[in-house]
């Protein structure tokens, strides 16, 4: 009997505020224990939410751009239960009327175009971060986090394998940096995933008992908590037992998934509506000007470029992938680069420089314009193409001037006849052998005696005059 | 020269400001006052802060920087009420040590309008219940008769204007918790419009309910308050957009044309005799100024009181989980583990009445009960809010009872769950509407036990509800009389 | 729909309370003669009627995304019970 795996997803992005989404303390990650904290949002007697408009803002940003139905009248509900991360012992949240409905992101397969579906998104507040500490035997509770603002996107089970899961948070990262509401790093916790993995016999319609699994932390690790608990079910399942509905954590260094307290897995939260917080009326002008404000999104850019630049599918999509690459490619090619050659220095020496030096394209120090005047040096024959990716890994982190650089180094491509004349005269003098192996038919030693002309003019010869006055040179 | 503690806020404030009497003798006045007689309405008396204060304020005034017409006047806060530094209990074991890092608005406002704080005053647990008697701090007794209850849950608030031991004092109303003291002790209570004074510094009961409230002796000075600590507060989201200042400017005296709706079943079976009489009377003396008496019939005033149990519980089961032994107050020693941290500290911490409280809620709110209950009182509350702005098309202001009986012997009010919460019947629906409403003395009982009339109005009349107070005030003398003092037949 | 001692247990353990056997009695009585009463409310006929959870029409009360300066670490560690240098201390939590 063949299995088939069912997932659904519920992903966490903080979003890139300044503030809390309560209060003004600071967002930002990596504070020291309990710096960013302040009455409100350490849940102290007396204390009030009020909600931070850019919340709002990015909530409709982000629903908007995944097609999502707008909830013209949102609010907020409080989530109860104990846990030592959740000062107010309840959590600010959405229940009743989220704020973004139904939605799609699609991704590639092998098998072609897929939309996943998109059941919801709502705003709510994260929880703080406990310190365990098991020498001392006790716990610590830092709540720098607690308040941080959050939007929970939660799909549909429409995947079917570890690679369309990876491929869906790949797009949506992607998305999302082009909104620019969230940063999403895993490695920093502003984007978590949450697994709900069940299986089934194939060709069956009804859903198997799922489980839901959480703690990865990489898009590699949801990968390999994917594959591991399709497998444990399935053999569970063909052994003739069952498998529990149940909450598990995934261990990283063990590459396996252990069942939680059961305890924990039924939870009654007695949501109620939140008093503290009017409700949200979002009205057409408001919703009008969201939509307004959207970027243009990775897949029409993608169109655009195949459109009107003619560059292949693979290209387009590699260049609109990240919104700071997009715009870097646009700028130069409005600055007169050719599309089709700024798109191969790219997608080649600039994509290895990056990967090199460990950079994302947004933290990239080279501007537009020194790419742009490179490949002018390059295409009008003042640089040869070896000279010109030297002089851009040499500018890359500084953004110097590139025609100062080139002048400086004398990097310019010679040309000139004269110049070039002596200098086969002179190699085709030292190596009479070679001379006399070609003209006895060996083709092969052409390459070396051209290697030897250009390392005479210390790589700066333009390779094509070189090659034009060496056949003529070496004519008996 | 009448006794110092005699004159009303406004009065006093009067005298300080042209110089007749320091802000240190009428703090010390009170000071004293709260130390002859120990009513028990103080938690937390703020002698040496108040005195120190007292000196700051005299410099002000004389500077030309104070000049408000109550700078210099002493006051109670009730001990729900944030206060920076200061101890701050609601009257409970669970924050019996607290002290809060930052003030209440309302307790800002006051202070910056040269008010000075003299003490906490006492109050039921968590402000959960109308007689002052669930208070881990011990009752506080009400100064016409120990007897009897001073009403809550604001009672030290109550007893300690009524005793001439603070001016005035800043109280909590959810359910009645400002107007039931307020008529027990024989002073004027306020209740505002929802979204008045801003909540912030206000240790939550229920969040949707909850007002802050002023027991004064009256209602001029009442209002006076509330143009200090009212108008928008960007802490607090349901804060609504209005500017203080206003009311006490507002007050004419005049009634002329006002329609007074009495409600039919605001004075059938259930009310003493004598406070029907007593308030009717009230009716009738208003009637004698000009206004007008409309007869008003509001069938669903029979669902507030489960309405109102079942939403206040619920927000206060959820307001309450905060107390967890982690952050602030009580913890229990040598849990071995959080889930015993969190049961042992809580079950300490709190005491019966606020336990049983949480319990209620969390039914209310628990899955497969959320719809029956919660969710119906929600749509109870919007049905009798609706009802409520019916009748206004036909009146202005509705008189009603604050209270079904004058008030209760200590101890004997505790008996049955359900006759106590009933107790409650003429304030609940104020809150679930969201209304302002007033207590104002009305008479005395064959006891002598004060009675009061409650005055109620649509959404942001505070005003004219003020206004027709202090117009009976001003033909009556009720409000005057003082435990102690020879008064003549009711 | 009848409030048992189970019921008790059951709220007891969502709001992290331990009741003695006597309030545990105490607790279910009382609860149980107050939902009696409150089912009075199916009297009212409220199937299409709208819950009402704020009380006054207020609506879209937003802050600007600026920061304030935190309240500083000691302040707030200051009120805790159970507190290093640096944070809130809570016996060892089990995942």
């Amino acid at each position: 009997m063949t299995f088939e795996t069912v997932v659904g997803l519920e992903v966490h992005l903080e979003l890139a505020t300044k503030s809390k989404i309560f209060c003004a303390c600071a967002a930002e990650f990596g504070g020291a224990p309990n710096t960013q904290c302040c009455p409100v949002c350490t849940g102290m007697p007396g204390t009030l939410p009020v909600l931070n408009e850019k919340v709002v803002e990015f909530a409709l940003r982000a629903g908007l751009a995944l097609g999502c139905d707008i909830t013209r009248h949102t609010k907020f509900d409080r989530k109860n239960y104990f846990y030592p991360d959740l000062p107010k012992s309840y959590q600010i949240s959405q229940l009743y009327l989220p704020i973004c409905r139904n939605g799609r992101l699609d991704i590639q397969t092998p098998a072609g175009k897929k939309r996943i579906r998109l059941h919801e998104i709502h705003m709510e507040e994260d929880a703080g971060k406990l310190i365990h500490d098991p020498l001392a035997g006790f716990t610590r509770a830092d709540y720098n986090r607690c308040g941080v603002p959050l939007i929970e996107i939660v799909t549909e089970p429409d995947f079917r394998s570890a690679e369309e899961v990876v491929a869906f948070l790949e797009k949506l990262k992607s998305t999302l940096e082009y909104l620019e509401v969230s940063d999403c790093k895993m490695q920093e916790g502003s984007m978590r995933a949450d697994v709900n993995l069940s299986v089934r016999p194939a060709g069956e319609a009804a859903f198997g008992a799922r489980t839901e699994m959480k703690n990865m932390s990489s898009f590699k690790a949801i990968s390999r908590a994917v594959e591991y608990e399709a497998k444990r079910q399935i053999e569970a399942l063909a052994a003739g037992g069952g498998v529990a509905q149940e909450t598990r954590r995934w261990d990283e260094s063990r590459n396996r998934s252990f069942a939680m307290r059961a305890k924990e897995n039924t939870q009654d939260y007695r949501y109620l509506p939140d008093p503290d917080l009017p409700p949200i009326d979002i009205d057409d002008d408001w919703y009008e000007r969201v939509k307004a404000s959207l970027p243009e999104l990775a897949d029409v850019k993608s169109a655009r470029y195949r459109k009107a630049y003619g560059l292949p599918a693979y290209d387009a999509d590699m260049l609109s992938a990240q919104k700071a690459m997009a715009e870097f490619f646009e700028e130069a090619v409005r600055l007169g680069a050719p599309p089709k050659a700024t798109a191969n220095w790219i997608m080649g020496d600039v994509f290895r420089l990056l990967k090199e030096k460990g950079l994302a394209a947004r933290e990239m120090a080279l501007a537009p314009d020194k790419l742009a005047r490179i490949i002018a040096l390059c295409g009008g024959g003042a640089l040869n193409r070896h000279k010109a990716r030297e002089v851009l890994a040499a500018v890359f982190d500084s953004n110097a001037d590139v025609d100062a650089y080139v002048s400086a180094h004398g990097l310019l491509q010679i040309s000139g006849e004269g110049p070039i004349r002596d200098a086969v005269a002179k190699v085709l003098a030292q190596n009479e052998k070679s001379v006399a192996e070609y003209r006895d038919g060996k083709a092969k030693v052409f390459g070396f005696l051209m290697g030897q002309v250009m390392r005479d003019m210390a790589g700066k010869a333009d390779p094509n005059v070189i090659r034009k006055i060496l056949e003529g040179a070496l004519q008996p | 020269m009448p006794d110092i503690l005699e004159l009303s806020a406004l009065e006093l404030g009067r005298e300080i400001r042209c110089g007749e009497i320091g802000v240190r003798e009428a703090v010390s006045a009170v000071l004293d006052a709260m130390e002859k007689n120990a009513q028990n309405a103080y938690i937390t008396v703020l002698r040496d802060r108040a005195l120190s204060r007292a000196e700051a304020v005299q410099r002000e005034i004389k500077g030309g920087g104070l000049s408000g017409p109550l700078a210099g006047v002493p006051a109670g806060i009730k001990d729900n009420l944030c206060t920076g530094g200061v101890k701050t209990t609601c009257a409970s074991r669970m924050l019996s040590e607290f002290y809060p890092p930052y003030s209440a608005t309302a307790v800002e406002r006051l202070e910056e309008g040269g008010c000075v704080c003299v003490g906490k005053t006492n109050m039921d647990e968590f402000a959960m219940g109308s007689t002052g008697e669930t208070s881990f701090f011990g009752m506080t007794q009400n100064p016409w008769n120990p007897a009897h209850v001073p009403g809550g849950s604001s009672s030290g608030s109550g007893a300690a204007v009524a005793a001439g031991q603070a001016y005035f004092a800043l109280g909590s109303d959810t359910g009645g918790s400002v107007r039931t003291p307020a008529a027990f002790c024989g002073v004027t209570g306020m209740k505002p419009t929802y979204g008045t004074v801003s909540r912030y510094g206000l240790i939550a009961y229920a969040s949707s309910l909850d007002q802050i409230g002023v027991l004064a002796k009256t209602a001029a000075d009442c209002a006076a308050v509330f143009d200090l600590i009212g108008g928008r507060d960007k802490r607090d989201g349901t804060s609504l957009d209005t500017e203080a200042g206003t009311f006490l400017s507002g007050l004419t005296g005049d009634v002329r044309g006002v329609r007074i709706g009495i409600a039919e079943e605001c004075f059938g079976a259930g009310l003493d005799e004598s406070v029907r009489r007593h308030v009717l009377a009230a009716g009738e003396t208003l009637k004698g100024l000009g206004a007008a008496l409309v007869p008003l019939s509001m069938p669903l005033l029979r669902y507030a009181v489960p309405a109102y149990y079942l939403i206040a519980c619920a927000e206060a089961g959820s307001n309450l989980s905060r107390f967890d032994g982690v952050k602030y107050g009580f913890r229990a020693e040598n849990a071995c583990d959080i889930r015993s941290l969190y049961e042992e500290s809580r079950s300490r911490g709190f005491g019966l009445e606020v336990k049983k409280r949480i319990l209620l809620g969390t039914f209310a709110l628990s899955a497969g009960f959320y719809d029956a209950y919660y969710k119906k009182a929600q749509q109870v509350r919007g049905a009798i809010s609706r009802a409520y702005a019916a009748a206004f098309s036909s009146c202005d202001l509705i008189l009603a009872p604050v209270f079904p009986t004058t008030a209760p012997k200590l101890g004997e009010a505790t008996i049955d769950p359900m006759q106590k919460y009933l107790g409650d019947i003429y304030t609940v629906s104020v809150n679930l509407a969201g209304l302002p409403g007033i207590s104002i003395p009305c008479g005395f009982d064959e006891a002598g036990l004060p009675i009061g009339a409650q005055l109620i109005g649509p959404p942001l009349s505070d005003e004219r509800v003020l206004n027709a107070a202090h117009a009976y005030q001003q033909a009556t003398v009720y409000h005057t009389m003082r435990p102690g003092k020879e008064r003549s037949a009711p | 729909m009848t409030i048992t001692g189970e019921t008790i247990d059951y709220l007891a353990g969502l709001s992290k309370l331990r009741l003695s056997p006597s309030e545990r009695e105490s607790a279910a009585r009382e609860l149980d003669v107050i939902i009696a009463y409150m089912d009075r409310l199916n009297e009212l006929d409220t199937a299409d009627m709208a819950p009402m959870s704020h009380v006054l029409p207020v609506r879209n009360v937003l802050r600007p995304d600026e920061i304030s300066p935190s309240m500083c670490r000691d302040a707030l560690l200051e009120c805790a019970p159970r507190r290093d240098e640096e944070a809130f201390i809570v016996p060892k939590t089990v995942e």
